[in-house]
């Protein structure tokens, strides 16, 4: 007997994919809009995004709730789906579900200093804050951000980035582990830009994103700079396939039995330093 | 208290009847010390006395693979539908152990958001309980979580009295059934007989590691770096007949598959394992959980500790399949005595 369940939570929503641009040789940017109203997400959230008969993969909503209308992700070809993600274009349509996971603590963060720091692909969701940040300059204090690339050519939202140099409300650093001729910036780990910037920790949130073994090093810094362990904010990442704290993958190794997927992906670093591993 | 007594010879009968209304499974031989649940339509296909099937009752509620969804792109935009694909079905002669299974699935499940392809399967599902008098093998641990007796879970529950089971009648659904078939209510000397049974079960069931159930939290809180993962961790195969087994085990994969059409196709959950080398690693090139050690603390932590933050019960039945099905002999009572032992 066969019936349709209405109701269902694996009932994927459709998007339409109304830009798209190629950012690098391995990232690609989507625009996309769902046919059944907005997304409702905020910062630091994540859709599971479905191309029909490949399957399913995370990806963050690397676009601002300020931004109305359609939302936005940048993928990364890592394997089958994300690669035949790369091959989609403008009209194309795609499965999503979601919004999931725990967003970045807005609320907490409002009337504080903000230090963002990210390392590669992790500026994705963190522009998602910085963004809304952006937008509602007023209610936060001081602003820096730290970008970490491999090379130049790796650097993501570079028109975007270049807006936020040009801010006086914002100080903006980044820095290449490998220079290239024309490159005129910092040459050296993320972690070298650290020291460096002025702040009064009691009041600073920092959100961290990046691979995990940059967590490590970064964090070790921001606690030499008495950052609070509670106002370090971490976004990580695990292995997911349902996004609804089931399927198990996305376990951490925490005494607390954290899911990525549902009690992240952001957590703060009190609440996970006794995993194995971020 | 509500009872009713079946008399041996009409077994036969009860499942016939049954069939005739719903699709029957019970525990059937397969040789070797070896059962199933399988479909059955007569009394005598029954195997009553029986140690725990090879695949647990979880696979009639979240099936190795189940369609969650269909799709169409043949037209410009896609379309998908969630269905269920279940109907209506008795399970008969359900231990408690596995009673207990499938209370931990209902759980997980039913925690938001909701899995209404189990749930709503779970709803199709007439449940009849067999009471285990004696061990099914040296391998149980039922009294140590405390499911040698039931604890609900079912619409019907029958107990062996010799000559007769007595049925508990748990669901209005159960009470209706009995009613339908004419069962007569018990008697007061059926009822002191099935206390009697019971009371001998007390000196037949005893804590089977020695351990107070109560410290196993704490034991597995100090075990995070115990010997005992290493160990286990070099002779494990990663093979995950452990948890494919396990009556609590739900971890899934999710997965397309395409018609030949190349325009139509289904998303469905398969049966996954934290044992098998890829559930934790991600596209980075990065694994959380490299080590087979790892893997089986990760096992274990999910059924004897995790669980009880959340749903405070263990999240194993004692049913001893897992021991039974290891090809590395892993044992789950000595893995728990050795940890009970290295923090003595
Ligand atoms: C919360 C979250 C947010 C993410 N945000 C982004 C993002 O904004 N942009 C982006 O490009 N990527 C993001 N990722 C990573 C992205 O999900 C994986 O790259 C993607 O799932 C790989 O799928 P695939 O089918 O292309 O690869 P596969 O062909 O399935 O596999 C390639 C590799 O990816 C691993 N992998 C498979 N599935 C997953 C999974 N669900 N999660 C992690 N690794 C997996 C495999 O183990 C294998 O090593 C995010 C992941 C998480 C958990
Ligand atoms: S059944 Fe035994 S060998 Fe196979 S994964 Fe489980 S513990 Fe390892
Ligand atoms: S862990 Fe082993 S004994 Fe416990 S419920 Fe699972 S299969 Fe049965
Ligand atoms: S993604 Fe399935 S449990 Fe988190």
């Amino acid at each position: 007997m066969k019936e349709e369940i209405k109701n269902s939570n694996w009932k994927l929503r459709k998007g339409r994919i109304i830009d798209a641009k190629q950012m690098t040789s391995a990232e690609k940017w989507f625009d996309i809009k769902l046919e059944d109203g907005g997304l409702d997400h905020e910062p630091g959230q994540f859709v599971q995004v479905e191309l029909f008969g490949i399957g399913e993969a995370p990806i963050s909503i690397c676009s601002s709730p300020t931004k109305r209308g359609s939302f936005e992700l940048t993928v990364r070809a890592a394997g089958r789906l994300t690669r035949a993600m790369h091959a989609l274009g403008k009209g194309d349509w795609l499965g999503i579900r979601g919004p999931f996971g725990k967003p970045f603590p807005v609320k907490l963060m409002t009337g504080n200093d903000l230090l963002f720091v990210a390392g590669g692909l992790g500026i994705a969701p963190l522009r998602s804050l910085i963004n809304y940040v952006m937008d509602n300059r007023r209610e936060f204090g001081k602003v820096d951000i730290l970008l970490g690339c491999k090379t130049p050519e790796d650097m993501l939202f570079g028109d975007e980035i270049k807006k936020w140099q040009k801010r006086l409300d914002v100080n903006f650093s980044c820095t290449v582990d490998r220079s290239a001729p024309e490159w005129k910036g910092n040459v050296g780990l993320i972690t070298s830009l650290i020291p460096g910037v002025t702040m009064n920790p009691e009041r600073t949130f920092s959100v961290v994103v990046g691979p995990p073994i940059m967590y490590k090093f970064v964090i070790a810094e921001l606690l030499k700079k008495n950052i609070p362990e509670r106002q370090i904010i971490l976004s990580l990442e695990r292995h997911m396939k349902c996004g609804m704290g089931k399927c198990g993958h996305c376990q951490i190794d925490h005494p607390k039995n954290y899911y990525c997927c549902k009690d992240g992906p952001t957590f703060t670093y009190e609440e996970v330093k006794a995993a194995r591993k971020l | 208290m509500n009872y009713h007594i079946l008399n041996k010879d009409g077994l036969d009968g009860f499942i016939k009847k049954l069939s005739k209304k719903m699709k029957v499974y019970a525990p059937v031989s397969k040789g070797h010390g070896n059962f199933a649940f399988e479909e059955v339509s007569s009394g005598a296909q029954v195997a009553l006395k029986y140690i725990p099937t090879i695949l647990p009752p979880k696979k009639y509620l979240m099936p190795q693979r189940e369609k969650m969804l269909e799709f169409d792109v043949t037209g410009e935009r896609p379309v998908d539908t969630a269905m269920l694909e279940a109907e209506e079905i008795a399970l008969f002669g359900v231990h408690t152990c596995d009673l207990a299974g499938i209370q931990c699935l209902n759980m997980v499940f039913s925690e938001r958001p909701r899995d209404y392809n189990y749930l709503l399967r779970k709803e199709k599902l007439f449940i009849i309980g067999l009471e285990c008098n004696t061990y099914c093998d040296e391998h149980a641990s039922c009294a140590l979580v405390g499911n040698q007796l039931p604890n609900g879970g079912y619409d019907l529950f029958f107990t062996d009295l010799g000559e007769c089971f007595i049925i508990h009648v748990n669901t209005q659904k159960g009470e209706d059934l009995l009613e339908d078939m004419g069962l007569p209510k018990a008697f007061p000397a059926d009822m002191a007989e099935l206390t009697r049974v019971r009371e001998d079960k007390k000196a037949i069931f005893k804590n089977e590691i020695g351990v107070e159930p109560k410290k196993l939290p704490e034991i597995f809180e100090k075990a995070m770096n115990s010997k005992v993962w290493e160990e286990l961790g070099k002779r494990c195969l990663s093979c995950g007949n452990c948890t494919n087994v396990c009556p609590t085990c739900y971890c899934f994969d999710m997965a397309d598959t395409v018609n030949l059409d190349l325009k139509t196709g289904a998303r469905s959950r398969t049966w996954d394992s934290c044992q098998f080398s890829t559930f934790a690693a991600v596209a980075g090139g990065e694994d959380f959980r490299p080590d087979r050690s790892e893997r089986q603390r990760h096992r274990f932590s999910r059924k004897f500790k995790f669980p009880l933050d959340k749903f405070y019960r263990f999240f194993c039945t004692g049913c001893g399949r897992c021991t039974r099905t290891c090809m590395a002999k892993i044992n789950l009572k000595d893995t728990l005595k050795a940890l009970a032992a290295e923090q003595r």
